[in-house]
């Protein structure tokens, strides 16, 4: 077996399991570390170098990074990583003087947004401090793009999403608001040195069914309906509302509904519950709030009596064994007064001539590169929901990121597949002897539940947030409950003497000394404790000195205490802090820091 | 001392042996010795051959001396029966437990200092009354306590830390009970576990004195180049000849597995010990013939480890006291004091 390279940062980033699945690679340990030190404002700004706006995703991100949590395999619930975000973003104070800021001197090229999203918005993020002049048009009359007009109020303040989107349009960007753009053609002639695409999926899917024209006053799209209600224009909504449809929009039309007068307000799913596409705790808020979630329902129909529609007619499915197939056991009507329409959102771009050379699959979205963003067209980029359709606020960033590499790329002349690479940086934890800087004892503290407002007053007031964010007390234990898996066990073979210090010690038997000979799946089976997970890497030394042997680690079950490390005799065993020099546009290695 | 004790970490359900305990319930406190002690690792392996073995913790008698050996006892098995006596004394100690119960497991661990020199005459005496115990010696030719002066073990020739080369010669336990007739006699390795766990094993299921010499560097003072006790030392000089494998009473033994070469010893409570590989002609079950590889060995600077020599039909303690199968703490107390008559009548049979 070849020794495991460590000098490749990929090595122990995918180790960090939550930094390895979120797509704008946060660090997440140090953040939680930041938090548990009282250094909210340094933990702020840890999370807004790669996610751009943690407050806004402390409470809306989908999260990639607690399923991929490794407290998760341990105990069955991921550490509450978004929750500890909004410690850091609400307890953060003034952190004007901390953000970047847009040089005296710029560089003389102009970059266009079309669209103030999350993508958009982390290109100027990018692009101003570096002396880029970046001019917005946003179609809304404010910015933020979903994250205002989608993500309703009682989930994320409007006092949130204004601060963190003006700190970036206060760097220096020029928005135009209420414009949308009408053609990439005409914009084109406006000698931009680079455009960039971040106009989301704004349209949502109809149902054409039965009734769909008559009733049309009461049957309403998602994602226009609660645009509708963020800039006030509806306040209400009838008694009995039906939304069709099971992702995250569904989920947050629902609430709204009910906050608007909806009093029996039911959710209808085609499929059974464990398909649904929303988050699990989006369905646990749903269903706290009242709300019905019917499965196995198809809808065939509007029925319309008098001109009014007065419900909606289904047809009850029996699904078989991974829900591939159904038949039909039933017809049922269920009547209401509204009906929301949840059930997917399309791109639109009938602003972009198709002959400009921005070429469009036959499905009709556009041709974009998914690692510099760049479209057929020479200096057009895209990111966020525009080019692959609806991810989430995180996956916007990441593209937005992406993309600002690529935009200096062109501007400066280079091309936009020469991509700095990431770096890492690895930094001894140890203070003395069996003594970290970092909290190495396991606490076996369950992961702390988020305090709701009270059910009667929810209604009361549609801006209401609904979640308190943790106590100072649930703050505490939550950040103990991180596994610092950015604190690596390194290990020195030249220095290992194997007297199986390190091996007895243990508590998950993660580490083997065992021949190197053969191949990975051989390796795997003679570990000290079962390997479970094959797709988790394992780390193999160089051979050891006296017997010609490896020292093996099993990462998946590794749980970083650093006993390894306090037992060694020769030091051969060190936890040394990863820290990933994540590249960002402008310079090859921006981030680091101690 | 480690920052945190060993915590119990719920990653996947640990296997659990015939007694429904996972290996854990075997530990002890966390460990003081110096990081990369051998004792630790001696440590380790009689948690695992406990483990493996279902021996009941409350059926444990875990005795020591005074040492860095006999601090031990506290990293295994918490829930045992624990005595730390006097510097060279366990013996006695385990003489006494042994006599009033005869149903507990004894395993006394001691050190070179403990046992041959402040605790050598009640160490040959332990031996020839074949005291049914296991008796480990952690071995590593050094006052590690007293910082690294050369104990009764160390070779001729090996350099203690500051250079000073040792000039008396050493006292080997083995040959040392094989001379007094011990009746089961192994060397073995703190670092080498897979050979250690299955003596230990055995060790246990041996009825009457079970000696295993264990060789455990002493990383601070005696691991250094020019000591014969230092890890890579021992890897270097190494004779492993005799290998043992412990297979339990539950396991039958299948024709399969019987080889032309193979010496099976079957142990008092049915388990066997089966030797697998051996040095040319070699019987285990032969004290003459071990008295003379071991010699040879030593003459040739090997460090020959396995189980070198075993006996399972000599008498033990009680046999040769003829004691009650009971152990007397079981007796009631009209029994074991039979009263002032019966000692009188008792007293007129010498007359």
């Amino acid at each position: 077996m070849q020794p495991t390279d460590i000098e490749d940062p990929n090595f122990f980033h995918q180790v960090v399991d939550c930094q390895w699945a979120c797509p704008a690679h946060t660090n997440v340990p140090e953040y939680i570390r930041l938090i548990s030190q009282g250094k909210y404002a340094e933990a702020y700004m840890e999370n807004r170098q790669s996610n751009v706006f943690p407050g806004i995703l402390g409470r809306t991100c989908d999260r990639p990074c607690e399923p991929a949590c490794r407290r998760g395999r341990v105990d069955g619930t991921p550490v509450a990583i978004c929750r500890l975000k909004r410690v850091a973003a609400d307890l953060a104070g003034d952190v004007t003087e901390m953000l970047p800021k847009s040089p005296a001197q710029k560089n003389g090229k102009r970059v266009v947004c079309i669209g103030a999203g999350p993508a958009s918005l982390t290109v100027a993020n990018d692009l101003l401090p570096l002396g880029y002049d970046v001019t917005i048009y946003e179609a809304s009359r404010a910015g933020g793009g979903l994250m205002r007009t989608n993500i309703p109020a009682f989930r994320l303040p409007e006092e949130v999403l204004d601060k963190e989107v003006n700190a970036i349009v206060n760097m220096g960007a020029t928005v135009h608001y209420s414009t949308p753009v009408m053609s990439l053609d005409v914009l084109r002639q406006a000698n931009f040195d680079a455009i960039f695409i971040g106009s989301g999926a704004p349209r949502g899917k109809d149902l054409e069914l039965e009734g769909r024209t008559a009733g049309t006053a009461n049957i309403h799209i998602g994602i226009d309906w609660l645009h509708s209600v963020a800039f006030g224009h509806t306040e209400e909504i009838g008694k009995r509302v039906l939304v069709i449809g099971v992702g995250n929009t569904a989920m947050d039309c629902c609430r709204t509904a009910r906050r608007l007068g909806g009093k029996d307000v039911k959710v209808v799913a085609r499929r059974p519950k464990k398909y649904f596409k929303a988050s699990p705790w989006e369905l646990d808020d749903a269903e706290e709030e009242e709300i019905e979630i019917l499965t196995n329902h198809a809808p065939t129909e509007f029925v319309i009596e008098q001109g009014r529609l007065v419900g909606m007619r289904f047809d009850l499915l029996e699904w078989n064994e991974g829900a591939t197939k159904s038949n039909v056991i039933d017809s049922v009507l269920i009547p209401c007064d509204d009906v929301i329409l949840a059930i997917g959102q399309e791109n639109a771009f009938d602003w972009i001539e198709r002959d400009l050379g921005l070429e469009f699959t036959a499905d009709n979205m556009p041709i974009v590169d998914g690692k510099t963003m760049q479209t057929t067209l020479s200096g057009v980029f895209m990111g966020g929901d525009a080019p692959w359709g609806p991810k989430n606020i995180i996956w916007a960033v990441a593209h937005g990121h992406e993309a600002a590499i690529s935009i200096d790329n062109y501007c400066s002349g280079k091309l936009v597949t020469e991509r700095p690479a990431d770096g890492q940086n690895l930094i001894s934890q140890k203070m003395g002897i069996s003594e970290w800087s970092y909290h190495n004892d396991y606490n076996p503290s369950p992961r702390q539940q988020m305090n709701h407002v009270e059910l009667t007053k929810r209604f009361q007031e549609l801006a209401l947030e609904v979640e308190l964010g943790y106590s100072a007390e649930q703050t505490a234990v939550e950040v103990l409950r991180c596994l610092n898996c950015d604190v690596q066990p390194i290990f020195k073979a030249s220095s290992c003497i194997e007297c199986d210090a390190c091996i007895d010690v243990c508590p998950v038997q993660c580490l083997t000394i065992t021949s190197g000979e053969g191949t990975l799946d051989d390796l795997r089976s003679r570990l000290s404790a079962p390997s479970t997970k094959p797709d988790e890497p394992v780390y193999i030394s160089p051979l050891l000195p006296q017997t010609g042997r490896v020292m093996v680690q099993d990462e998946n079950i590794c749980v970083h205490c650093g006993l390894c490390a306090e037992r060694c005799p020769t030091a051969a065993w060190d936890m040394e802090r990863f820290v990933l020099q994540l590249s960002y546009a402008g310079a090859a290695t921006m981030k680091g820091g101690q | 001392m480690p920052s945190i004790r060993k915590p119990i970490i719920p990653l996947a359900p640990l296997p659990r042996n015939d007694l429904g305990l996972t290996i854990r319930a075997y530990e002890g406190s966390m460990s003081t010795l110096c990081a990369g002690c051998g004792h630790d690792s001696i440590t380790a392996a009689i948690v695992r051959a406990f483990y493996e073995l279902s021996l009941p913790p409350e059926r444990i008698a875990k005795l020591s001396g005074i040492g860095c050996s006999s601090k031990t006892p506290t990293y295994f098995v918490s829930g045992a029966h624990g005595f730390n006596s006097v510097h060279g004394r366990m013996p006695p100690i385990v003489t006494g437990a042994n006599a009033a119960n005869r149903s507990s497991i004894y395993i006394g661990i001691s050190g070179d200092g403990d046992s041959l020199s402040i605790g050598a005459g009640h160490f040959v005496h332990a031996i020839r009354r074949n005291l049914n115990m296991v008796y480990l010696i952690e071995n590593n030719g050094v006052y590690g306590l007293t910082k690294g002066q050369f104990s009764a073990t160390a070779d001729i020739g090996s350099a203690s830390k500051k250079g000073k080369a040792n000039e008396t010669p050493p006292i080997d336990p083995v040959s040392l009970a094989l001379s007094l007739g011990a009746s089961f006699v192994a060397r073995s390795f703190s670092g080498d576990k897979a050979q250690l766990v299955p003596i230990l094993k055995a060790a246990v299921e041996h009825k009457g004195f079970s000696m295993i010499d264990v060789i455990s560097p002493c990383v601070q003072f005696n691991n250094h180049p020019g000591s014969t006790k230092s890890y890579h030392y021992v890897r270097e000089h190494e004779l492993r000849e005799i290998e043992q494998e412990y297979l339990p009473p539950s396991i039958e033994i299948t024709a399969n597995m019987s080889v032309d070469d193979l010496v099976k010893v079957r142990m008092h409570d049915g388990s066997v010990l089966a030797f697998r590989s051996l040095p040319n002609g070699y019987d285990p079950r032969d004290r003459e013939a071990a008295i003379s590889y071991v010699a040879a060995a030593r003459k040739a600077n090997e460090i020959p480890t396995g189980i070198l020599y075993i006996d399972e039909d000599a008498a033990d303690l009680h046999d040769l006291a003829g004691t009650t199968e009971t152990p007397l703490v079981d007796l009631e107390f009209d029994q074991l004091c039979p009263g002032s008559a019966e000692l009188i009548r008792f007293q007129e049979a010498f007359r």
